[in-house]
């Protein structure tokens, strides 16, 4: 046996004062970690295995259960850490590419926590959402530019396709196939019933959730996957996607192990063939190679559909989304280096692309600059984390979120970011049947429903504390938010002043 | 300390308007005694009139009113002037010594028309080239402001208390079918002259009382339209948007209204289908043009006076009437200190506007006056 | 009347339902104290065959055999439920044989055991029904 370079990072700590060896954790450990000793009558655990995803200590009815990070060390050191040390032993274990799940989780700033929103003192009057209506209703897509009137002189709606939302967030894509079919449900239902929309991702539209077309986003990516002229049709709109934030200029795989039957069906290729998403679509090498998909979504779909065309923020964001507000598309959808993702490579998922709150902000001044704000709304995601996140990105000029790890949190992900192993305890980025039904669609879609309803009323109260009664009179106020520990650079580009001037 | 243009600042305010629907002219003194019952809504910090129909001789040119800090702004703006206009008359605006009126910059007044090649070489509508011209001295020239330019009205404006800023500019000797007035309660300013109100663009000219709480984004969304929001003050950007509405998107009065202070999503969907479509697309169209938080406005334009509240009144108003007379002001006091008796009086609700215009008659230049 | 019901396609097989029986029928005031070094005895118990798992209990049938089979009157019906009186109880367990879902057992004691829906303890709604993680079991009416 070879030596084992990798300490396990977590330790299990059951409490035998606690335990009455109902043997729930070994049930529900699909790693395997938990096991009954019959003879001794004690429960174990093989602590190599644990990911730390809490599905033991959720469910542990005596809360006999904890996972600690192991203070087993090497000796300190600020440049060699322990997680760069780990990943080297792997890689020289393996001679393979690191993988990681969900959005990059190191020490950057957050800028979010670094901007404070204001609120009205005696000049204006704060607005109580409990006695006055307070409204969060959305609208996305092109606004056009001339009003026209008909012949009896009422102004005719002109306006080309959009979106409708009670509330200014949508979940964000997230395929079938890198999540499971019950993940998939909730979303649905939770869309239909909050009155937003859900995003398929690129993995196609399971037949089951047609249904729920005027609330889903479907998603064209370059493996094409799962589209085709119904899909394209039922849905609410389009989205195109250039890039995700967790891996920007990279495509994606889905291993074969995960194109079981309904999975394949969906994304129309064999079962057991692993999905691979090339980095570009291959019809897309420049702008009006954009522009030509665009239109022939458009066409496809007698032009009754927005088109998104989603990117990653990188480093030119604002020049690249200038040039897709130009090329015919009615949404941009920016991904923030925050994203959450089923896998990528860890190295591109830490160190590729930028905030999304700069990204934002350079993104909305210049297409105000250039006078084509109106052209396109805005959608960014990566990462929103509440409410108040939600409020500062509308005050940088978003028109609506995307949410995808809250959502996930929601329907109980605990971030213990191994989406990439399948064994997903809580049923979610999960094709295994066993798992798969851990997630009570009934449960899923309550969850979800009761989180975008907090965040609504909590953007209704700070709405109201700022005296504003409307979602759209908060889009864009940069004078709304103020930054704190920011320097003049930083500032600049969000373009809002310091706390205190 | 920063000025207007440096720095937002919120201020509370006082207005009041008279209209004479029959074009009988009214004499400017008659403001000046409305305004100044309402002497405690200010605090001394600024204080303007706008009247209409004062410049008949002049009715056909732009009367551009401007306050210049020194000779050299004088000089550049008035070789701009010279290389776009066609300058029919240009005289100091007459004032009188007040004790608390002091630090007055210069204050010119020029009745120009647009020059015929200019305008042609531009291939914009009269209107617009004024606008921009007017847009391009207030941004580029330091010390110049342009702060009114409309035909056949002006407006006049300086920090002090109202009365005194209207005895100052001898409104006594000007007549007009349509005053408006404010006097302003700014919370943190030293004053400036610009920054007094009303604030106008061509013809159209806006005296509010409140502090609008969607300003960033009003503000942001208009000067993508060529607009340059350079005093930073709620009334310039309202101005800005009545003029972008009415005038570049023709919408009426009434629509305009509804996409500043639209009507909520509740009521809406009770309305009736086609009115029903008519607003959800005002809405959505013109959502950058919201307006939310307090304000109650007075705007003046051509042979014409809206009067307009917030979605929530959170700012008082009233208006009334009496004869061919229409009145409104923040305090009803207001309207009966010149007009005890009145026909009518009411409190406009919410975002609903109340619509003033010369007579038929009086519009065609027929028996006005 | 409300009912539990099982949902099979939701039912994980944890057994947790059956922890949450056992610790309800004790009387105990915590878990730990309960069911620490014992083993349990619970009135709801989850059958396993491969992937499938079914938590099954009382019926409270409409026309329930063991009521009609009982020679003591132990078991009677009480506004829809099916009580059992366990002083009257002679532990012929006619019932657990006649009952078509087996979910009568022998108690601890003499007397049978059943599922009572917690009307017999002081949880409220049936702790199996709160301790279920997938809301598999509910209590609700059909």
């Amino acid at each position: 046996m070879s030596l084992e370079y990798i300490y396990p990072e977590f330790e299990v700590i059951r409490n035998p004062e606690r335990c009455i060896a109902c043997r729930a954790c070994e049930r529900q450990c699909a790693n395997e970690v938990h096991s009954y000793h019959e003879e001794k009558g004690v429960m174990l655990a093989d602590e190599s295995k644990c990911v730390n995803c809490h599905r033991c200590v959720t469910l542990c009815p005596t809360r006999a259960l904890k996972i600690v990070k192991t203070d087993h060390t090497f000796r300190p050191n600020a440049n060699w850490t322990w997680d760069v040390i780990r990943q080297v032993y792997r890689q020289a274990d393996t001679g393979g590419v690191l993988l990681s799940s969900m959005g990059n989780p190191n020490n950057y700033p957050v800028y979010w926590d670094k901007m404070l929103i204001n609120a009205s003192q005696v000049t204006n009057p704060p607005i109580d959402p409990l006695r006055e209506p307070m409204e969060t209703k959305t609208f996305l897509g092109k606004k056009v530019h001339r009003v026209e009137r008909g012949k009896d002189g009422r102004l005719i709606n002109n306006l080309e396709p959009g979106i409708e939302l009670t509330t200014p967030i949508m979940f964000s894509a997230m395929s079938y196939g890198s999540i499971s079919y019950n993940a998939h449900a909730s979303l649905a239902r939770a869309a239909r019933e909050l009155g937003i929309c859900y995003n398929t991702g690129e993995g196609g539209l399971h037949e089951d959730f047609y249904e729920y077309g005027p609330n889903t986003i479907v998603q064209v990516a370059s493996g094409r996957f799962g589209v085709h002229k119904d899909y394209l049709n039922t849905g609410a709109a389009i989205e195109i996607k250039m890039g995700q934030g967790a891996k920007p200029g990279i495509g994606g795989h889905l291993p074969g192990a995960k194109i079981v039957a309904d999975v394949s069906k969906t994304r129309m290729i064999p079962q057991g063939s692993d999905a691979i998403s090339p980095a570009p679509h291959h019809d897309i090498y420049s702008i009006e190679d954009l522009r030509q998909l665009i239109f022939s979504l458009k066409e496809a779909t007698n032009y009754q559909k927005p088109v998104i065309v989603k990117i990653a923020a990188v480093h030119n964001v604002a020049a690249i989304a200038s040039g897709i507000a130009r090329s015919g598309a009615d949404i941009i959808a920016i991904d923030g280096y925050r994203g959450g993702t089923g896998a990528a490579p860890t190295m591109i998922r830490d160190n590729i692309g930028i905030p999304i709150e700069l990204a934002l902000a350079s993104v909305d001044q210049r297409l105000r600059e250039e006078g084509i704000r109106g052209e396109v709304s805005i959608v960014v995601g990566g990462s929103i984390r509440s409410s108040a996140d939600v409020v500062k990105a509308l005050a940088l000029g978003a028109d609506a979120v995307y949410i995808g790890t809250a959502a996930l949190l929601a329907l109980g992900c605990h971030l213990c970011r191994s989406c990439q192993s399948g064994k997903c305890n809580w049923g979610i980025a999960t094709q295994r049947p066993d798992l798969v039904k851990r997630l009570n669609p009934e449960v899923g879609t309550e969850r979800l429903v009761n989180l975008v309803r907090a965040w609504t009323h909590e953007i209704k109260e700070i709405m109201g504390s700022m005296g504003i009664n409307s979602i759209e009179a908060l889009k864009g106020n940069r004078l709304m938010l103020r930054g704190i520990g920011l320097n003049e650079k930083e500032l600049s580009i969000l373009g809002i002043s310091h706390a205190g001037e | 300390m920063l000025k207007e243009g440096q720095v937002r600042i919120p201020s509370g305010c006082a207005i009041s308007g008279v209209f004479s629907k029959d074009g009988t002219p009214v004499r400017g003194d008659r403001m000046i005694e409305s305004i100044a019952v309402m002497h405690d809504r200010s605090n001394g910090l600024g204080g303007g009139f706008a009247g209409y129909g004062i410049y008949p001789e002049y009715a056909n040119n732009y009367a551009f009113h401007v306050f210049y800090d020194n000779l050299e702004a004088k000089q550049q703006c008035e070789k701009f002037l010279e290389l776009h206009f066609d300058v029919i008359n240009l005289s100091k605006i007459p004032t009188r010594k007040i004790e608390s009126i002091t630090d007055e910059p210069m204050m010119w007044r020029y009745f120009v028309m647009p020059l015929s090649h200019k305008l042609a070489d531009s291939q914009l509508d009269e209107k617009e080239f004024v606008a921009r011209c007017v847009i391009r001295v207030n941004t580029n020239i330091d010390g110049a402001y342009i702060f009114s330019s409309g035909k056949n009205m002006g407006v006049f404006k300086a920090v002090g208390f109202p009365e005194d800023v209207g005895r100052f500019y001898r409104l006594e000797e000007y007549e007009g079918y349509c005053w408006t007035a404010h006097g302003r309660y700014p919370t943190n300013t030293p004053g400036w002259w610009g920054g007094a109100h009303p604030f106008s663009l061509l013809d159209y000219s806006i005296v509010h009382n409140g502090e609008i709480s969607s300003y960033d984004a009003n503000r942001r969304y208009i000067e993508m339209f060529g607009y340059r929001c350079n005093l930073l003050t709620d009334t310039e950007v309202i101005t800005y948007i009545f003029d972008y509405l009415l005038r570049r998107q023709r919408l009426t009065l009434e629509e305009a209204a509804h996409v500043i202070a639209a009507p909520f999503w509740s009521t809406i969907e009770k309305m009736p289908e086609k009115e029903r479509e008519t607003l959800t697309y005002l809405r959505n169209l013109f959502a950058g043009f919201l307006i939310t938080g307090p304000f109650s406005i007075l705007l003046g334009f051509e042979g014409g006076m809206m009067a307009l509240n917030d979605r929530l009144k959170l700012r008082s108003m009233v208006v009334a009437e009496k004869g061919n007379l229409f009145y409104a002001a923040s305090e009803e006091a207001a309207i009966r200190v010149i007009e005890p008796e009145l026909d009518r009086i009411w409190a406009p609700k919410g975002g609903e506007p109340v619509i003033v215009r010369l007579n038929q008659k009086c519009q065609e230049g027929q028996g006005c006056r | 009347m409300k009912r539990v019901y099982v949902n099979e396609e939701w039912c994980l097989g944890c057994h947790l339902c059956e922890y949450y029986c056992a610790f309800a029928n004790s009387g105990k005031e915590s878990m730990i104290d309960a069911l620490k070094g014992e083993t349990i005895h619970p009135r709801i118990q989850v059958e396993d065959g491969g992937e499938i798992h079914f938590a099954v209990s009382c019926r409270h049938c409409t026309e329930p055999l063991c009521v009609k089979g009982c020679i003591s009157g132990a078991l009677t019906i009480e506004d829809g439920v099916i009580r059992l009186k366990e002083e009257k109880c002679v532990g012929c367990y006619t019932c657990v044989l006649s009952c078509p879902y087996g979910a009568i057992m022998p108690g601890e004691g003499k007397a049978v055991q059943k599922c009572e829906l917690c009307l017999n303890n002081t949880h409220g709604t049936p702790l199996c029904v709160q301790g279920c993680p997938n809301r598999a079991i509910v209590f609700e009416e059909r």
